[in-house]
């Protein structure tokens, strides 16, 4: 099913897209969106949503189940609280990505913003993962508390840019980050450290890189002919002592 | 019994949003431009403020100040006529034409006059042993009006540029002061969603003096500190809201301190210590310098910002980004907004889009003498 979103208020849009999911429609093309927040979220059915045109904030938030596809740039907060299903961003997109995520994947191509992966959590069977292709900014993976956050730094606009940037794991304390490449260890949040890579982290990061790269055509083994490293909290509790002491 | 549920989910989504462009060559852009950027990010404001900065659009008058005036009551307005024609000499006044549209309630008067200061004793002395510059001698005149006269407010201030704004949303705005009337060659739009002052129509932004005007979403947290710091020099926080220091702040570190804007914006989002502890010998000396200086110029608490003059549009983050601003680029075209799609909206194909960091200011200065 085609919707022509050109100029349509996000309500209305919306509207039209859970309509369509609630009569028995699998698969959603948008075009010309521009700007339309509220995109796919909470939707429970394994539908997918296409969507040509940059979408507004707030993407595939409480999202369960479906596929969200972006074939050009998304922006600010996609997949908040989101539970499963996937979002795949073929450009780049903005600050405040898969916050308190909780499982699903986000597969993002190119650059990614401030605090990505914020406060993403797992639990038993759940275990979101967000990879972003190209160069982030501060604080990835802050307060992080489970799940998997990668960061390739390959398919960026800007590559006089450092991969990443400062306060790198604030506050983190469950999960991991797999970054290829290696980190600037200057630019760490001192919640973190870093680690090779062990046999089941190497089988585990094959997983995710080959799915990730079936969502764009790209070749995994150039993407894992470079080493990767993982950054760890060194606390579940980083802020356990901030106010007064613990008991023992 | 029915369970009562525990939450309202019908909430306002509001947080401010911003839009602005420049032509670097100076090409004129019709108002129905950024009206159209804007109105795509109309739910990121609730209609208790809409604004636009508009440089450009004088070009008869491009030698004179171009004074708007918002009157609250018609005492102000001729108190502050018999000011202006004591201090000024007036090439121009008329009303700023306005459409009456039902969106908008109870509008104030908005007067424009195009003036140059008359060579009178107080100026002479001014200029002659005070060591004052025409602008500061204009400074020191919107500071009085604002201060002095109930319910004057000087709304722009600068030469062949001015801010029209007002409680409504800013398409509302624009229509009330028939924007797609004028043409400039640099625009900035705000959008508000006023959180800790009230949504008046003085406190919608853009805030300004002389050329200068900024758009700001965020809030400024060291406004008490900053506010202190401007009164010694002389300038007057009338406004109540916490972007009024900005303005000021930059006019006080660009026109009367000589820093470059790079350097401006350095002392309004400094790098953090451990940060500058990090750095070369040469760095670390001028940002340290810089802090030192400044500390009181410093910007505290989330904000993304434009400001604009007759020279150019620059954006500014704060250091840890907690507000969005994305730039892009398209021929001799710059373009700053909250969300990518209201510059998308204007320009579909931009050659570059990027979000510049935390701290990192976009500087696009207009080429030459436009």
């Amino acid at each position: 099913m085609k919707i022509d979103a050109q100029g349509v208020y996000y309500r209305d849009l919306n509207a039209q897209i859970r309509n369509a999911v609630a009569t028995g429609t699998d698969k959603i093309e948008l075009i010309n969106v521009n700007g339309q927040y509220f995109i796919g979220d909470g939707i429970n059915k394994p539908v997918t949503i296409t969507i040509s045109g940059v979408p507004g904030n707030d993407l595939a938030a409480f999202m369960n189940g479906a596929t969200v596809i972006v074939k050009e740039n998304a922006q600010d907060n996609i997949g908040n609280t989101m539970n499963s299903g996937k979002v795949i961003v073929h450009g780049h997109a903005g600050d405040v990505l898969g916050y308190g995520m909780r499982g699903g994947r986000i597969h993002i191509l190119k650059d990614v913003g401030y605090r990505v992966g914020i406060h993403m959590k797992s639990y038993q069977d759940n275990k979101p993962v967000l990879i972003a292709g190209g160069n982030a900014g501060d604080f990835f993976g802050e307060y992080m508390a489970g799940g998997v956050l990668v960061l390739l730094g390959m398919f960026t606009d800007d590559p006089e840019k450092a991969k990443h940037g400062y306060l790198f794991g604030t506050g983190m304390h469950g999960g991991v980050i797999f970054v290829r490449g290696g980190v600037d260890e200057s630019r760490l949040a001192k919640e973190v450290g870093v680690f090779d890579l062990d046999e089941d982290d190497r089988t585990a990061l094959e997983g995710y890189i080959n799915e990730y790269c079936k969502d764009f055509d790209l070749d995994p083994k150039q993407i894992l002919a470079e080493q990767f490293y993982k950054v760890l909290p060194r606390s579940k509790r980083p802020y356990g002592n901030m106010y007064c002491p613990m008991p023992r | 019994m029915k369970p009562q549920p525990t939450h309202i989910f019908e909430k306002d989504i509001s947080n401010c949003g911003l839009t602005g462009f420049v032509s670097k060559k100076g090409t004129r852009v019709g108002g129905e431009v950024i009206i159209k950027s804007i109105s795509l990010m109309h739910d990121r404001g609730n209609g208790l403020g809409g604004g636009f900065g508009a440089y450009g659009i004088y070009p008869d008058y491009r030698d004179f100040y171009a004074f708007h005036l918002m009157y609250e009551n018609s005492m102000a307005q001729q108190l502050t006529e018999e000011y202006l024609e004591a201090n000024f000499y007036i090439e121009q006044q008329e009303d700023i034409p306005t459409r009456r549209i039902k969106e908008i309630a109870n509008p104030p008067v908005f007067k424009r006059y195009f003036a140059k200061p008359l060579q009178t004793d107080e100026y002479k002395e001014a200029v002659e042993y005070q060591n004052m510059t025409d602008e500061d001698v204009i400074v020191r005149h919107v500071m009085a009006i604002n201060h002095e006269i109930d319910g004057a407010f000087v709304v722009s201030s600068g030469k062949n540029m001015g801010a029209f704004k007002g409680v409504g949303f800013p398409e509302e705005i624009a229509d009330f002061f028939r924007l797609e009337e004028y043409s400039g060659h640099i625009w900035t739009a705000h959008n508000r969603f006023p959180t800790n002052t009230p949504g008046w129509w003085g406190g919608a932004h853009p805030f300004t003096l002389l050329d200068w005007s900024i758009v700001h979403n965020g809030e400024i947290s060291s406004y008490g500190i900053n506010k202190r710091y401007l009164e010694m020099y002389g300038y007057l926080c009338t406004m109540l809201t916490d972007t009024e220091v900005v303005a000021y702040m930059l006019d006080l570190l660009i026109r009367k301190h000589g820093l470059t804007p790079q350097l401006a914006c350095t002392a309004l989002a400094p790098p953090f210590w451990s940060l500058i502890d990090q750095l070369p010998d040469d760095e670390r000396e001028l940002y340290t310098a810089i802090r030192q200086v400044y500390g009181s110029a410093l910007l505290n608490g989330p904000f993304a910002i434009l400001f604009a003059s007759n020279q150019g549009l620059i954006g500014l983050n704060d250091r840890v980004k907690l507000r969005p601003l994305v730039c892009a680029e398209f021929e001799d075209f710059v373009y700053m907004a909250s969300e990518e799609s209201a510059i998308r909206e204007i320009c579909p194909n931009p050659t570059r889009i990027w979000s510049p960091r935390g701290g990192e200011p976009v500087i696009a200065m207009v080429e030459g003498n436009v």
